[in-house]
């Protein structure tokens, strides 16, 4: 790649390569360069959390107890004398980990039903359909609540209600989709070239209904990591001493009154980050999967 | 003294990802009223965007970067938007290719032509309605104070231009921009509705520019001609000059490429890309086996509106195509060609009746079975849509190798090794005159016309016996539905296949089939050999279908 950019039409070239067009996307939308540079700096955090803070985020120390952000502790320390700092880069793990296999479970689940409900039609459509509104007749939170209090309070149950409570989007948006292309010019010829249903769905329509699926996930992601933490924040899943954002805003904001605002700032920021940067992903992550975004 | 439009040294540029595309250079025109000009131009020639600009419609990345336009002395390129506001709809109207995309869907018709009006103050309260209904009965339509209260989802396509040219003319604007306007229609419709605009301008006075890369149809109804190539004039000139005496080498080559009811599919290509062969003979009618028998085919669907009742799309059809032979299938849009072409594919199960493919009936495996039955190889299909054809995600190799992946190079099932697959598929791609370094690019980076060669390549790429090819040269520029046509020519006498052509253009139809079928209503209305039926047909409808076509004066 060179840095100049192109000001006379040159000749249409063949497909540029999944990585070049990731390049331009990038480049032409700043946007979308910021939110892949914070979900760099969340996933390093996720992945090496534990090994690069400089302190331990469970070592409790009572001399240092509720000391503000200084150099030594960059965020301060909480009530047991615990580095915030550690506690919120350990604390993404866990908080991006619930999220992302609840939306891979709810993506994948809903998917499947939507785009059945979108090709078959019919009875299949109604029962997947009514379903889907059923569940949606609930307010989402207080039906995660249950969901979580039913089954016992658990990082997998966690999981499991935020994918439940997500999938009706999926499956609906699924459904569109899949079912405004049941008729394309594209799928009858894939039936003339000898595709049954079931392969004419999964590998002619289903990648098709990806791009907005793809804005879906991202922004599903941090609706996701809002849900897990608001369940730890009332005192479901998640239980302390383990650094999650949601228990540390909710252990913090005990102390707010007293003046020592870093103990529920700091983790409420991370939450609000790592909302803002999924939802800021959504457009790109389309553009990216979009071949007709290519040229 | 200017004239009433005067256009000079126009030029518009388009911002693009890939850097600016000069898409109108140095274009000028002048037009009196009274007067109608043809802009005649295969896509991507800037015919559009001229007359955008003349309306000051361009969209957000198109800039008028040079030379000047007047209308009736106003400086349109410099005037405020206010201005503009005033003259569009008001001075200057406009039709747009697609009558249904331009209604409003949700709106009574009869309500829109009131928007029109009273947005340019040329009717109040009182007396819109009236206006209105005035303004349908002008475009000809039956019972206007009925019609004043349909939505366009309830008119077929020929009323909803009938209306959007209400709508165009209800403020008798002085200048009339026609974009395509029959684009679409049926031959007998278009005829229809361009006789009424032709009458309607002359009758006010107005000045009109059509749009369309039809010449047939520009000649038919213009005065003077303007042709288009990549954005400049090549040729400018009287209708009937243009047609007698063309100067310019693009000129006399869209001329030769347009089909008009005599010569063969080889004189629709220019001079200088003749093949040596001449177009194999028709096969002699007599010699034929039957590859394909249809018998008393029926197709029902229920009524929405009475559940116990049901509508005959296709209604007891019998026919045959013989081995090696082009049968023509001919009828305007609803006529049941499209449904019966499916259902020979096997795309839809047929109400009744029996579909014999080489002796065997196919039609009693269900549609949705048969994508595993030995016969789906041997009946393939070219789709009337090449872009909606093609599946966006897939490079064109891909696409052409897909039934070789799920058939086998013979149908017959066999997987192939990737060496013999990527060889089957260059060798496809060439036959189809489908240049190699374009096989890796997505469809929306391949022209009309590659699309159609990537379409028809998949189509024949496990050799089928009969080939269904569902008009596809509609949506193709003239030069290339030459190009394309040929191919289909050569393909067939090099490959032995048989050919069902689906198709409203009987002239396209004429250059390649042997016999003709013309349906009407769900039925079989006449049948026989292609001279025949042309040039000498037995029934009214199908006269009426031959008179339609718009012939070029010469």
């Amino acid at each position: 790649m060179d840095g100049t950019p192109q000001t006379s039409a040159p000749a249409p070239r063949a497909s540029g390569g999944i990585g070049r067009h990731m390049l331009y996307v990038l480049r032409a939308n700043p946007m979308t360069l910021l939110a892949f540079v914070l979900l760099t700096l969340f996933l390093v955090a996720a992945v090496l959390g534990p090994a690069i803070v400089p302190h331990d985020p469970l070592a409790t120390n009572a001399v240092n107890a509720l000391k503000p952000p200084s150099l030594s502790h960059w965020f301060g320390t909480d009530d047991l004398g615990r580095d915030v700092f550690s506690r919120v880069v350990v604390a993404s793990r866990l908080d991006l980990a619930i999220a992302l296999s609840a939306v891979a479970l709810s993506f994948a689940a809903g998917s499947v039903l939507g785009s059945l409900a979108g090709f078959y039609g019919g009875w299949t459509d109604r029962i997947v359909s009514r379903v889907l509104d059923t569940l949606m007749a609930f307010p989402l939170f207080v039906l995660a609540m249950g969901i979580v209090a039913a089954l016992g309070n658990s990082v997998g149950n966690i999981v499991l209600a935020t994918a439940i409570v997500n999938l009706p989007f999926y499956a609906r948006l699924s459904r569109t989709e899949v079912n405004i292309r049941r008729e394309a010019g594209f799928v009858q010829a894939a039936r003339l070239s000898g595709h049954s249903d079931i392969s004419v769905l999964a590998t002619q329509i289903f990648p098709n209904a990806l791009p907005p699926m793809m804005v879906q996930i991202s922004l599903n992601l941090g609706w996701a990591i809002l849900n897990a933490a608001g369940l730890s924040f009332i005192g479901l899943g998640v239980r302390p001493p383990t650094p999650e954002w949601g228990i540390m805003v909710a252990e913090g904001a005990r102390f707010i009154v007293s003046g020592e605002w870093w103990l529920a700032l700091f983790p409420g920021a991370a939450l609000m980050l790592a909302v803002f940067t999924f939802n800021m992903l959504g457009d790109g992550l389309r553009d990216i999967v979009d071949p007709r975004q290519r040229s | 003294m200017t004239a009433f439009v005067d256009v000079r040294d126009l030029s518009v540029d388009f911002k693009t990802r890939n850097g600016v595309v000069h898409a109108v250079r140095h274009v000028s025109f002048t037009l009196e009223k009274g007067r109608t000009l043809g802009i005649v131009g295969e896509s991507g020639s800037g015919k559009s965007v001229t007359s955008y600009s003349l309306m000051r419609i361009l969209d957000a990345a198109g800039v008028i970067a040079g030379g000047g336009i007047s209308f009736d002395g106003v400086d349109i390129a410099q005037a405020s938007e206010r201005t503009m506001r005033d003259i569009r709809g008001r001075e200057i109207s406009m039709i747009f290719q697609n009558p249904r995309a331009a209604l409003n869907p949700i709106r009574k018709v009869g309500h829109q032509i009131e928007d029109v009006l009273r947005q340019h103050v040329q009717a109040d309260r009182s007396n819109v309605r009236e206006k209105a209904i005035e303004a349908l009965r002008a475009v000809r339509i039956n019972n206007p104070e009925e019609r004043y209260h349909s939505y366009p989802f309830e008119l077929s396509g020929g009323m909803c231009q009938r209306i959007v040219i209400a709508l165009a003319l209800a403020c008798r604007p002085q200048l009339l921009i026609a974009d395509e306007p029959t684009t679409g229609l049926d031959v007998t419709t278009q005829k229809a509705v361009m006789d009424l605009v032709a009458e309607l301008t002359r009758e006010r006075g107005m000045a009109m520019i059509l749009i369309t890369h039809d010449l047939g149809l520009a000649a038919a109804y213009c005065d003077h001609l303007i042709v288009m190539k990549s954005g400049e004039v090549v040729e400018t000139a009287p209708a009937l000059e243009l047609f007698r005496n063309p100067q310019h080498a693009y000129t006399k080559r869209l001329l030769r490429a347009t089909p008009h009811g005599t010569g063969n599919v080889r004189d629709l290509l220019p001079e200088d890309a003749q093949p040596a062969d001449a177009p194999p003979a028709p096969a002699p009618a007599a010699a034929v086996t039957p590859l394909l028998e249809v018998e008393n085919l029926v197709k029902e669907y229920p009524l929405k509106a009475d559940p116990t009742g049901v509508f005959r799309a296709v209604d007891g059809i019998s026919f045959t195509v013989g081995r090696g032979e082009s049968v023509g299938l001919v009828g305007e849009s609803g006529c049941g060609k499209s449904t019966t072409s499916a259902m020979i594919m096997r795309l839809l199960d047929p109400t009744s009746g029996i579909i014999r493919f080489d002796g065997v009936d196919v039609g009693a495996v269900s549609a949705g079975k048969f994508a595993s039955s030995p016969y789906r190889g041997r009946l393939q299909m070219v789709f009337q849509d090449a872009t909606d054809s093609l599946n966006p995600r897939f490079t064109a190799r891909r696409a052409i190798a897909d039934p070789l992946l799920r058939l086998g190079a013979r149908g017959d099932r066999r997987s192939m090794p990737r060496a013999a697959l990527d060889a089957r598929v260059a060798e496809l791609a060439e036959l189809c005159g489908l240049p190699a370094h374009l096989l890796d690019r997505f469809p929306h980076q391949l022209s009309g016309g590659q699309k159609a060669r990537v379409g028809i390549a998949r189509a024949i790429a496990v050799s089928p016996d009969l080939l269904v090819l569902d008009e596809p040269t509609a949506a193709l520029d003239v030069s290339v539905q030459a190009v394309v046509l040929n191919l289909l020519v050569d393909l067939k006498e090099k490959l032995g296949m048989s050919y069902l052509f689906v198709s409203h253009d009987l002239a396209v139809v004429r250059l390649l089939c042997d016999r003709v079928i013309v349906m009407k209503g769900g039925r079989i209305v006449e049948e026989g050999g292609c001279a025949e039926v042309l040039e000498a047909p037995k029934q009214d409808y199908t006269r009426a279908l031959i008179a339609a076509i718009p012939h070029p004066p010469l």
